[in-house]
């Protein structure tokens, strides 16, 4: 039996880091300017490459005038589909792990243009400006198509997904009779919610730098990705290369947000460039061509809810009608959280999917769920009103004890408690229920509400532990840390696991020469490499007190591994603590250098499957609005989250934080234009694509429920990178709505749908 | 139907370009002399030519505050600058402020308060903070909300970054 992580809290141990707020183990390097991003490893001798991208939607390139460009000196080559080399052949090839249905885009494969910005050669030069330079001079020729972007004129072509991306499911079946239960109902509710594609927009750029090592084709691909492995497997198919020749690097990701959950077009032309010219290469997008790369899509979504006299939810009907592209299926869970967040016997979902001449959509932070949580929970507002049932209330009452989507119980589920603890913090109930009710000066003032639910899941994932004679712990697993702490929790974990000072142990991630974790993304990276690590931990923990009863006349002899603790540097007997042995002499005594295990985790599938597992939140928002202006200012938030076991309250919190202004963002800012007449996103840059700065920012507070769960993994944890942005938008818009007396339906609320 | 479409070249080749020549710029303290081509930024000049890879690139278009450096005390963004304007110029990047052994107390302060996540705009906003600093006129939290503004943070670290902000302000003024 393994060592359980939680322990009495009035029993207070030194190396007892779980679930005490820890200051990011990665901060020194990250304050300091020496954590190095995937464009600072700087290689001598490297080339530049600059891509070009389409000024054209659809058509063809008919000619690439290359020479004047060649003839500068110190331009390298011109790479695009004239002189790229013959690579796989077959779709599969270019399939990686966050591959959507349909036939993945190969750059600079094929003359034909697919989307605005595609990217259709790749110019390499001996320093940065000059490829810059001579990338601005190079001259291309098109023949142009007439395009199709508007998801509004495909409304009549919407189709089925089916199966999509991985771990996708189609809606639920629909249960009881929404349509009937919705005529008959006194209360009734139906309106369409939309918003545009939005960009998800890390800081950092997505880069890579290849290294050329010669050799062969020995490569060290320093890429910026949430999946070191995924990476490496997409290039090795597709250039024919071995794990050996290419090894992927990503030890500091300046920001993912699901860009990075597949191989972005700029890994593959670095690699090829590296691979043709035998020399080091490094390709860094610009900030323009981040808008290429893929997107929250244009999600057009009908919802249709009806209450009876009592405010019990009768009817729910939600419908979604998002973009894709012409060549891939990308597919999100938008409706299914209608099906599970209340209780409601007549349930009918759907979701269908119109292509446009754009790139194929691609996760950004709660996929489906952000999109879907905004329509219902304004929509439940709404509704709330009609039947005259303050929307607290009108939730508590609807409150689902069990999900009807897969008939299942709830693993755990503290949404009640988010719901109280969030309101009394607020002071929910000062509000005036009365839209325009509250004045301040010449504003006007609002409260919303809304919540939201994610799930909790855990994918397969490796560890490997090193305990040297010195007493260091190493801890490696190729996850990523996105911003998100995996650094800081995974070390607190293996810390606590050997008793050893967090100062002791280093955890290594991100390079595939390490034991393969899942794709960082789907708030499973605690749940997934935690428990790895916890294992991994563990049995090197058996091996260390093997050892330690092999020294003599050594306390600990005869003694089970479930008798013993890792305590303070010490494997301790649970009977006599005083009876112990310090862990650095175990290794020294024994004569052994280091002691060594590779373990990992996968999930326990027949303990969850009988569970629907999630995490839930609620979210309390005050607007203030100038009537005069148009403008929202987001003056105070309360999120209550309930997410399991929290790991680091300190970064837990920020990741809750920032989720806020993700949503402050969606809800009054963000939004990526297209212009219909050339197909391309006319506000692709920071000036124009706003998201919050400072001065938008006000109050934040974060609550984090305690909520215990030992369904859905060993540590119980569900993970909080996604579930805090759920509801923020709607409890924003549902504030607005509350001061002011105006539903915006169609994000984001600008000031000129206020005026 | 379709249409002919000509990326157009900004403009012509040009013939014979200004060949890299020696500058020398004094950062953190340190005379460096390095070959670069006139059109080069100072942020590239730091990035790719000095190594000194602290100091980022999110924007290249002064509109997310990144690659904010310290120039004679006050804060820039060094990719709207080109590196030949600032021979002669003391130039300060978020290497020059502190070590991991010996934190700056901004950069201890955002370790404390959590101050951000993915830590890519971070050196910007600690340069920022010091140039807020040195400019001495931010007072209040709306004060240092409002001029630190320039700086995104796309993780959304702005409570702890002000809370970082304000305590080493206060500290300062105390």
């Amino acid at each position: 039996m393994s060592q359980t992580i939680a322990r009495p809290p009035d029993i207070h141990l030194g190396t007892d880091y779980i679930g005490r707020p820890t200051s990011r183990v990665d901060g020194p390097a990250k304050v300091t300017g020496a954590a190095k991003y995937a464009a600072e490893f700087n290689v001598p001798g490297r080339y530049y490459g600059v891509v070009v991208s389409s000024p054209v939607t659809k058509g063809k390139i008919t000619k690439i005038h290359s020479a004047p460009v060649l003839a500068l000196p110190g331009v390298v080559q011109v790479f695009s589909h004239e002189n790229a080399p013959a690579l796989a052949s077959l779709d599969k090839s270019y399939k990686d792990d966050g591959a959507l249905g349909g036939s993945p885009f190969r750059p600079l494969h094929a003359p034909r243009i697919l989307f605005s910005q595609q990217p259709v050669a790749l110019v390499v030069a001996e320093t940065f400006e000059l490829a810059r330079y001579a990338a601005f001079i190079l001259k291309i020729d098109y023949e142009a198509e007439p395009h199709a972007t508007d998801l509004e004129t495909q409304r009549d072509a919407g189709f089925e997904p089916g199966k999509g991306k991985f771990g996708f499911q189609p809606p639920p079946a629909p249960r009881g009779n929404a349509k009937q239960a919705y005529e008959q109902a006194p209360h009734r509710h139906e309106a369409e919610y939309t918003h545009l594609a939005q960009h998800s927009n890390p800081m950092e750029t997505f880069a890579t730098t290849v290294e050329w090592l010669g050799d062969g084709n020995k490569l060290n691909i320093y890429d910026k990705t949430q999946g070191a492995h995924n990476v490496q497997r997409y290039i090795t198919k597709v250039f024919g290369l071995s794990k050996d020749e290419a090894r992927v690097v990503s030890k500091y990701t300046g920001g993912g947000f699901g860009g990075g959950l597949r191989p972005q077009y700029q890994v593959f032309m670095a690699v090829l460039a590296a691979l043709e010219l035998k020399h080091s290469v490094r390709v860094s997008l610009t900030r323009q061509q981040m808008f290429s790369l893929g997107h929250r899509p244009h999600t057009l979504q009908y919802l249709r809810l009806a209450a009876d006299d009592h405010g019990a939810l009768q009817s729910v009907r939600h419908a979604a009608l998002a973009e894709t592209s012409q060549f891939e299926n990308f597919t999100e869970d938008v409706v299914s959280w209608s099906g599970l967040l209340y209780q409601c016997e007549n349930v009918k979902l759907d979701y269908r999917l119109a292509r446009i001449d754009a790139n194929s959509p691609i996760d950004m932070r709660a996929p489906g769920a952000a999109t879907g949580s905004f329509a219902l929970e304004c929509a439940m507002d709404e509704l709330a009103y009609k039947a005259g049932v303050d929307p607290l209330a009108f939730r508590l009452l609807n409150y689902a004890e069990r999900d009807q989507n897969e008939n299942k119980p709830f693993s755990s589920k503290k949404l009640r408690e988010c719901y109280h603890q969030g309101a009394a913090k607020f002071g929910w109930e000062n509000r005036n229920p009365a839209p325009r009710s509250t004045r301040e000066g010449p504003l006007l003032v609002g409260y919303g509400m809304a919540t939201g639910c994610w799930h909790a899941s855990q994918q397969k994932a490796a560890a490997k532990a090193r305990l040297t004679a010195d007493g260091r712990l190493t801890v490696s697993s190729a996850s990523n840390d996105i911003g998100t702490g995996t650094y800081t929790i995974m070390t607190q974990i293996a810390a606590q696991t050997l008793g050893l000072p967090l100062e002791a142990v280093t955890f290594v991630l991100g390079d595939t020469s390490l034991p393969e974790a899942p794709l960082q993304g789907g708030s499973w990276t605690a749940a997934s490499v935690g428990t790895a690590v916890k294992n991994t931990c563990d049995e090197l923990a058996k091996k260390l007190l093997g050892l330690a009863q092999k020294m003599d006349d050594s306390p600990l002899a005869g003694v089970g591994f479930e008798d013993v603790q890792f305590v303070d540097g010490q494997i301790r007997r649970n009977d006599d603590i005083t009876q112990s042995v310090v862990i650095r002499d175990v290794l020294q005594a024994s004569g052994e250098e280091k002691l060594e295990v590779e373990s990992g985790a996968t999930p326990d599938t027949a303990k969850q499957l009988p569970y629907s597992m999630h995490s839930h939140n609620a979210v309390f928002v005050e607007v203030k609005v100038d009537e005069d202006l148009g403008t929202v200012h987001v003056t105070r938030v309360v999120n209550a989250v309930a997410a399991g076991r929290i790991l680091n309250p300190k970064t837990a919190r920020s990741q809750v934080l920032g989720s806020v202004v993700w949503g402050i963002g969606m809800a009054l800012m963000e939004e990526s234009v297209m212009d219909h007449r050339i197909g391309r996103y006319m506000n692709h840059n920071f000036a124009e694509y706003h998201i919050p700065v400072m001065a938008d920012i006000h109050d934040i507070d974060v609550v984090l429920v305690e909520e215990e769960d030992d369904i859905v993994n060993p540590l119980g944890v569900k993970g909080i990178g996604e579930v805090g942005l759920l509801g923020v938008a709607a409890a924003v818009a549902n504030a607005v709505y509350h001061a002011t007396g105006k539903r915006v339906r169609d994000l984001p609320v600008s000031i000129d749908k206020l005026l | 139907m379709s249409s002919h479409f000509t990326q157009q070249p900004v403009g012509p080749a040009v013939a014979a370009l200004v060949p890299a020549q020696p500058v020398a710029l004094r950062v953190n303290g340190q005379e460096r002399t390095l070959r670069i081509a006139p059109w080069t930024t100072l942020l590239d000049a730091l990035r790719e030519y000095l190594d000194l890879t602290g100091t980022k690139k999110g924007c290249d278009h002064g509109q997310c505050g990144a690659c904010t450096v310290l120039v004679n005390g006050k804060r820039i963004n060094s990719c709207l600058s080109l590196a030949v304007a600032h021979v002669g110029d003391d130039i300060q990047t978020v290497e020059g402020l502190g070590t991991e052994e010996q934190l700056h107390p901004l950069q201890q302060a955002f370790i404390d308060h959590d101050a951000f996540q993915c830590g890519y705009c971070t050196p910007g906003q600690i340069c920022s903070a010091q140039g807020l600093l040195n400019e001495g006129r931010a007072r209040t939290a709306d004060e240092v909300r409002e001029l630190m503004s320039g700086n995104l943070c796309r993780c959304g670290a702005y409570s702890n970054i002000l809370t970082a902000v304000l305590e080493v302000l206060h500290a300062q003024n105390a």
